[in-house]
């Protein structure tokens, strides 16, 4: 069996040393005062590729991830790790993309690449959308997986997926190609490998621009990007009373439009 | 997040010395590069050390091993600590590239060992028996390190199995039957071992009998045995005070097939007694990596925990146990370090004198860094006061663990037999003067002196040794040892400090309190030898 993967990997400010500096006055995050690190969701996603590779010969598992130079780091530690190479999109053209932009430039590059699957975390620290892997099945029409937990392997040529959801969990079958979002709940990501790290310490990674892959410029970066951050407020949550729902689809409905009249969220 | 290695500026420090940058060049062809990767490494090590194996050392150190039907099982953290160190490739460190190695130095590998360990000690031993790789490279055929070396490096567990019920200390009486099958081209192994470390591990060296009716060291030879080619069972595995998530094991062998390694009679003498330097060096380390944990288990603690109004941090009777640990970890910390580069040297050399030099360097390091282990973790755990001995703090596991490393791979008191050969044969004095000749900082010329009146002193001492009977040597082989030890470490802490002055308090520390402790041998000695010329020691006073 040939199978490529890609995963779609972010670099992202380390929210969890969010300091005084952490944003900017214009509400928009002052990445030079966090540490950026390989977006944690992404890593479980890595991993479940990886041990695809380790489970069937001939896996061949590639990052993509857009980004300023730096994010090369990404690339560099995925080849630590186990990834046989992989793609940065560098490119001022590609900047101040929101998750419609960054999705349509990822599916151009993945159209390039032609993989048979791709994986992605839910969702990234600093957006927390978990809007950018949907988009980018939706744009290569490709059916996709959410919230994998686990993916099983193959059986015959479809692949077995554990979804996490809040109830339980789901086993779901598919067909490929595939776009899976792979929940943080999924084993955490193997440690570097020595040997790897040796390897590939300096490895060269060569950014790809809105010339290689191609489309319509007017789609990249924040030409593409229809959001815009309107007001940013810190909401302190406070839990003042309790309320029991039953799983229908009514009581949740409900809820929702509660929650969104409220604006909670919305 | 935590790194034990990011956060011990102390163990990046060794990289400077500069035997280091000479034992690197003779290894690779970049040296900058090479200490790079060493770094990189080594902060891989510190990751999981600390983010992986250290979480869940109290967890394995309760569940300990399981054993079903002759086989043993490893507690579920252990398990997973061996899976996740095989998966970042940290098996076969020191093993050269064309056995799939890293190629790595003693210095960088040591240095790993002694972070493990720190994390949990028991879980170390597992990790530290890919050790057994360089008996096989040093001595085996082409053949037998193609056949294993590669599987070291990609995880395969080792033992190496010495002990039995009759032959401890004393391995010239090991019994296990080796006989040569020529119908299968195996050497088969008959009878029983005890105490084994890791006891069912995948890849076995074994010390057995191969000469039929001889009966001391001579008849010994080394073999590796392969799990798969079946016929070695564990009968049991003990139930022991400390290091408890790593399995001991009795075995039983019953025409286990075992290939010869080296040559035949050579298992004992030669073999052994190398795998042996190996093997202290690895204690050597394990002992400071609990040295390390205890300091900061009684620091941590010290500081956090308030009576009479403040932290008991800045009760100076607490505080003195804490710079007491601290000087001595350090000071056995410069002393592995020191053996380490000698190990390495001899290693890249082959020369004579660093053979000689590792050859009483390795048991007094063995000695002196697993009591300084045992006296720190005692002294760690006094600071915590009652909670010290409630099993709610992991100080009472370190305490436990340390109290193994006077014992195994030889006792303190078998590695006073062999360090004090450095005393007779005028090593260690002539490493001393070695040192006197590192020039000092004028602030640090106090110091210096306080050596040289105990260099003088040791002198003094071994003068009135002369001549006496070999057996009064015994008596008081190992307060010549502690001397000649308290001067080396007391030099090493003093020339590190030349170099980065957070060792000066250490230093100072330790040497004051090295100046007392050898006034008293050296006392002991004296009053002995002029009242009593020749005075021993055969058996108990109450029982002569």
């Amino acid at each position: 069996m040939f199978l490529k993967i890609v995963v779609l990997a972010k670099q992202v400010p380390d929210t969890r040393n969010v300091g005084k500096d952490a944003m900017k006055e214009d509400g928009t995050v002052n990445r030079a005062a966090l540490p950026a690190i390989f977006n944690p969701d992404d890593m479980n996603a890595l991993e479940q590729a990886l041990r695809l590779k380790d489970q069937y010969p001939n896996v061949t598992v590639e990052l993509l991830t857009m980004g300023p130079d730096r994010a090369a780091e990404i690339i560099r530690e995925g080849l630590f790790r186990g990834a046989d190479g992989g793609v940065l999109l560098s490119d001022r053209k590609f900047a101040g993309a929101d998750t419609l932009a960054t999705s349509y430039a990822l599916a151009q590059a993945i159209r390039k690449m032609q993989p048979d699957m791709v994986l992605a975390g839910r969702q990234a620290i600093d957006g927390d959308t978990a809007q950018v892997g949907p988009q980018v099945a939706a744009k290569l029409n490709w059916p996709q997986v959410t919230y994998a937990q686990e993916i099983m392997g193959f059986k015959d040529d479809h692949i077995i997926i554990k979804r996490r959801l809040e109830q339980g969990v789901e086993l779901v079958s598919s067909p490929l190609p595939l776009v899976i979002t792979v929940h943080g709940s999924a084993a955490p990501c193997r440690p570097r490998h020595a040997q790897r790290l040796i390897k590939y310490k300096k490895a060269m990674v060569l950014p790809w621009s809105v010339g290689d892959v191609g489309g319509d410029e007017g789609k990249y970066g924040l030409t593409g990007s229809p959001t815009r951050v309107k007001k940013i407020e810190n909401i302190v949550f406070q839990v003042k009373e309790t309320k029991r729902l039953s799983a229908s689809e009514e009581e949740i409905t409900d809820l929702f439009r509660e929650l969104i009249h409220q604006h909670t969220i919305g | 997040m935590d790194n034990f290695y990011k956060d011990n500026p102390d163990l990046a420090f060794q990289f400077g010395h500069p035997l280091m940058h000479h034992i690197v060049g003779l290894k690779e062809a970049d040296v900058a590069d090479a200490l790079e990767n060493y770094d990189l490494v080594l902060e891989i090590v510190g990751d999981i050390s600390a983010n992986t194996i250290a979480p869940s050392a109290e967890e394995a150190d309760h569940e300990g091993p399981a054993l079903h039907n002759g086989r043993v099982s490893y507690a579920r953290a252990t398990a997973e600590n061996h899976r996740i160190l095989t998966q970042a490739g940290l098996y076969g460190m020191a093993l050269p590239h064309e056995y799939n190695g890293l190629n790595f130095p003693m210095v960088p590998y040591v240095m790993a060992a002694e972070i493990v360990a720190r994390a949990d000690a028991g879980f170390s031993n597992i990790w530290g028996l890919q050790d057994c790789a360089e008996t096989i490279r040093e001595f085996g055929s082409e053949e037998l390190k193609q056949e294993f070396l590669p599987r070291i490096s990609r995880g395969a567990t080792c033992s190496m199995d010495l002990t039995e019920p009759d032959a401890g200390s004393d391995l010239q009486a090991v019994m296990l039957k080796a006989t040569w099958d020529e119908s299968t081209g195996f050497w088969l192994l008959n009878g029983v071992k005890r105490f084994i470390t890791n006891g069912d591990a995948q890849i076995q060296l074994i010390l057995a009998r191969s000469e039929e009716g001889s009966a001391d060291g001579r008849g010994l030879s080394y073999f590796v045995h392969d799990q798969a080619w079946g016929g070695v069972r564990v009968r049991r595995i003990e139930n022991k005070l400390g290091i408890k998530s790593s399995p001991t094991c009795e075995l039983t062998f019953s025409n286990a097939p075992a290939k010869l390694i080296g040559e035949r009679k050579l298992g004992l003498i030669k073999y052994t007694m190398s795998l042996m330097n190996g093997a202290r060096l690895g204690v050597g380390a394990q002992s400071v990596g609990i040295s390390e944990a205890a300091y900061r288990e009684a620091l941590k603690f010290a500081q956090e925990r308030k009576q009479f109004g403040k932290p008991v941090l800045y009760f100076p009777a607490v505080a003195e146990m804490l710079d007491t640990i601290k000087a001595k970890l350090q000071a056995s910390r410069a002393l592995l370090y020191e053996t380490a580069r000698f190990t390495d040297m001899y290693k890249l050399t082959h020369l004579k004198q660093y053979q000689r030099l590792i050859d009483c360097y390795t048991p007094l390091l063995k000695f002196m860094a697993g009591e300084y282990a045992n006296q720190n973790a005692y002294d760690g755990l006094q600071v915590h006061g009652g909670s010290g001995f409630m099993k709610d703090y992991p100080i009472e596991r370190l305490f436990r663990d340390a109290r193994i490393t006077t014992i195994y791979e030889g006792t303190s008191q078998l590695q006073v037999v062999a360090a004090v050969k450095g005393v007779i044969n005028g090593i260690f004095l002539s490493q001393i003067k070695e040192y006197q000749n590192n020039p000092v900082q004028s602030e640090y010329e106090p110091l210096k002196q306080l050596l040289l009146q105990m260099t003088d002193e040791y002198e003094q001492t071994l003068s009135l040794m002369q001549g006496i009977e070999s057996d009064c040597l015994d008596f008081h082989a190992r307060r010549l040892v502690e001397m000649a030890g308290h001067i080396i470490m007391g030099y090493l802490l003093l020339i590190d400090a030349q170099r980065d002055e957070s060792f000066a308090y250490s230093a100072e520390f330790y040497i004051f309190n090295a100046q007392s402790q050898n006034r008293e041998r050296a006392c002991f000695i004296h009053s002995c030898l002029t009242t009593k010329p020749n005075f021993t020691k055969s058996k108990p006073l109450s029982l002569t």
